[in-house]
């Protein structure tokens, strides 16, 4: 019984495992970039044949990432992690508490590098002044059957790197679930003056959520570029909570707004069908107001006396521009019809003042808007992966010993020491000690 | 003087630097040591000196970012990439020898790069982010390093044939000059290692990045899990040498593997699948 549980601890700690699902998980993930994922079933039966479909849809093909049998793999890969980690960790943190000054004195002197000296001093002594040198090695010491043995390391915590790795992926998958069972992801389209109290999930029933806030847009603008390609989505958005107004945010498309846990992204547009924002202002006066109107109805200032109405609609020119017909009237009641292009400016000329007149199409901005508490974790994790990954494949741990025994004419220094990577490195690292030993007048040391 | 003509002398210099460091390799003419790290510090130069310049037209017209939006430009930031990093190994093992095996792909990207559309076009909204860089530079950094362990790969291949079809009996023989096999060995695994952190930063500069212009950190595009296979491939590499002790033609295979999934995630996609990198193409 024992034997059997070792086994399947074995298993299930083992590199094979791991280097199994590696290969698995990766030539799995394969399927997803090749077969296209979410789309309906009858695009699948006209690509694939029905035979194929069926078997896609038993599979979960189209929506393979989050296939029973792909999240499995994930499990068992998480499992593989876990039991590997509780595994090693014994072994790993007895070497970085090891007390380097109880070793065999053999395996010391048998160091992958190793040097011996004779001096004419005492070991007491030159214990004592290999103590008292500045060096980054801090020497601790301990008397061995009479002989001397000083110890130091450097870096044990390093061998930690590895664990932080393997721990860093648990952290993210961690985050992952945190994100997938408290947040949601949905979106909401918002039409310019207007605003949206509840959003749409990502699901089949674009089941809405409510939000215990208010979200309005005061304007969208779609900037291109003199090609004509996009150069910017932009939306005003203000939060109105408890009947305040909280936050005013223009948002772009790496620029979201965020407000209690919730985030809202710029991620589409859509042009409202003959509905139009119209912006005037008195030119000495400077008063404003913006309106928003369809074709035909008829809107009215009446600050200022004014009246107007598109009544008719030319085009569309060069990127989608149409020209409308204006119907312009004030109290002097001598109406003027003028054609205005969506987008520029114009003044109107009347007997009272001038007004500057701007018209241009409606839209409603696409936002997308989730919640992810488990977001942080994510970060957190991949931090920790960077770290980790830097700690265990470039800094190792270094560790030299000085071993002294009396001798008829002074003692017997023995430096040795080892390192659990980059060899060459802490070749550097043992000729510099090395070299500092023997340079010191005070040890008298002499190469034998 | 503009960034193509720039760009276009720093491809023949690699071109030549390429020949030289070929000839080093397949003559054994050590005497072209000096002139073959000349030109292909001089190419890097010019390519140092094209991509700053590129930058600084794209500001003259208005459009100004980073030259790292396209094919184009990310083949130009590969050989830059390679090249820089190739001469740092040269630099750190005082070997020439290597280069017949690295310095090639600094030129095919550049040639590569030559067959694409040069224009500068401004940014779409999606890459208007402060990520872009970071994100590109990890990428490269990775990316260039795997194309030298693959470079290292082929060469141990090779050594490692000659090797054992007998033929080294003569001191004198051309393959003879390559360094020993337990060099290149250790050349492969530590770039792999490089490449390894590298890529994993640039996996998640991307992740983070999307997460800011999205709000979703993966989304399983097919360049996000191309890149995620490419990772697993090395994870394994990495794993078998330092728990299996797996050295020699089997990681010399992996690092040639490797490279193709990270030439497939870089290149192939863009062509072959869909996905929210597709602006990466042209």
């Amino acid at each position: 019984m024992q034997k059997n549980k070792n086994e399947v601890w074995a298993f299930f700690a083992s590199v094979k495992l791991a280097l199994f699902t590696f290969f698995i998980l990766a030539a799995a993930s394969v399927i997803g970039t090749v077969i296209p994922q979410g789309k309906e079933m009858q695009f699948y039966i006209e690509v694939f044949g029905p035979g194929t479909a069926k078997l896609f849809q038993l599979l979960n093909v189209p929506d393979m990432y989050n296939s029973w049998w792909f999240v499995s793999l994930l499990v068992l890969f998480s499992i593989n992690l876990i039991v590997c980690t509780i595994d090693r960790f014994p072994n790993i943190w007895r070497l970085v508490t090891m007390d380097n000054l109880a070793l065999d004195i053999g395996r010391i002197l048998k160091m992958p590098r190793h040097q011996t000296f004779h001096s004419d001093l005492p070991a007491a002594e030159v214990a004592l002044a290999v103590e008292g040198m500045s060096t980054a090695w801090k020497f601790d010491k301990a008397d061995r059957d009479g002989a001397i043995l000083l110890a130091a390391q450097k870096g044990p915590w390093t061998r930690l790197g590895v664990i932080a790795v393997h721990l860093s992926i648990l952290v993210i998958f961690i985050g992952a679930i945190i994100g997938s069972l408290l947040g949601f992801k949905g979106s909401v389209m918002i039409r310019e003056g207007g605003s949206a109290k509840q959003i749409y999930l990502y699901d089949a029933g674009n089941t809405p959520v409510p939000l215990d806030f208010e979200v309005r847009c005061d304007r969208f603008e779609l900037q291109r570029y003199d090609t004509g390609t996009p150069k910017a989505y932009i939306s005003d958005l203000v939060v109105i909570d408890g009947g305040q107004e909280i936050l005013k945010k223009t948002i772009t498309v790496n620029d979201p707004l965020k407000y209690k846990g919730l985030t809202f992204y710029q991620s589409s547009y859509q042009p409202l069908d003959d509905a139009y924002a119209i912006e005037i202002e008195n030119q000495t006066t400077a008063a404003s107001k913006k309106f928003y109107m369809g074709r035909g109805s008829a809107v009215e200032w009446k600050e200022e006396g004014l009246k107007f109405r598109i009544t008719d609609r030319m085009g569309p020119y060069g990127m989608g521009v149409y020209r409308h017909k204006l119907l312009f009237n004030d109290n002097s009641q001598k109406p003027v019809e003028f054609w205005a292009e969506e987008g520029k400016m114009y003044i109107v000329e009347r007997p009272e003042a001038d007004y500057i007149f701007s018209l241009r199409p409606l839209f409603f901005t696409g936002l997308q808007v989730a919640k992810d508490p488990g977001v942080w974790w994510v970060y957190i994790g991949c931090g920790m992966m960077l770290l980790g990954l830097y700690v265990a494949f470039f800094l190792s741990h270094r560790k030299v010993w000085i071993y002294l025994a009396e001798e008829e004419s002074g003692s017997r220094l023995h430096l040795s020491g080892t390192s659990n990577k980059n060899k060459i490195g802490f070749d550097n690292d043992f000729s510099a000690l090395m070299e500092l030993l023997e340079r010191n007048d005070s040890l008298k040391l002499k190469r034998e | 003087m503009n960034s193509s003509q720039l760009l276009g002398f720093a491809t023949f210099a690699y071109l030549a630097a390429s020949i030289l460091y070929i000839g080093i390799f397949v003559f054994r003419a050590k005497k072209l040591g000096v002139a073959a790290a000349l030109l292909l510090t001089l190419g890097f130069l010019f390519n140092t000196g094209g991509i700053i310049l590129r930058w600084v037209e794209s500001y003259q017209q208005g459009i100004g970012h980073a030259p790292m939006s396209n094919m184009y430009e990310s083949l130009i930031f590969f050989a830059w990439c390679i090249a820089i990093f190739y001469l740092f190994l040269e630099f750190k093992f005082k070997n020439r020898l290597i280069g017949a095996f690295a310095v090639p792909f600094a030129f095919l990207s550049m040639a590569l790069a030559s067959l694409k559309d040069p224009d500068i076009t401004p940014l779409v909204p999606a890459l208007q982010s402060n990520w872009l860089i970071a994100h590109v530079v990890t990428c490269f950094v990775g990316y260039a390093a795997f194309a030298v362990a693959a470079g290292m790969g082929i060469m141990y291949l090779v050594r490692s044939a000659s090797l054992e079809g007998g033929k080294e009996k003569n001191p004198a023989g051309l393959l003879a000059t390559l360094p020993g096999l337990k060099m290149i060995d250790d050349i492969t695994h530590k770039t792999i290692v490089f490449g390894f952190l590298w890529l994993s930063g640039g996996i998640i500069t991307g992740a983070i990045w999307a997460n800011s212009a999205w709000g979703t950190y993966w989304s399983w595009d097919p360049k996000e899990t191309w890149s995620l296979i490419t990772w697993f491939v090395y994870a394994g590499a990495l794993h078998a040498r330092f728990t299996k002790g797996w050295g020699g033609k089997r990681i010399a295979w992996l690092a040639i593997i490797g490279f193709v999934a990270v030439m497939f995630t870089y290149y192939g996609v863009n062509y072959l699948l869909s996905g929210l990198h597709s602006y990466g193409g042209g």
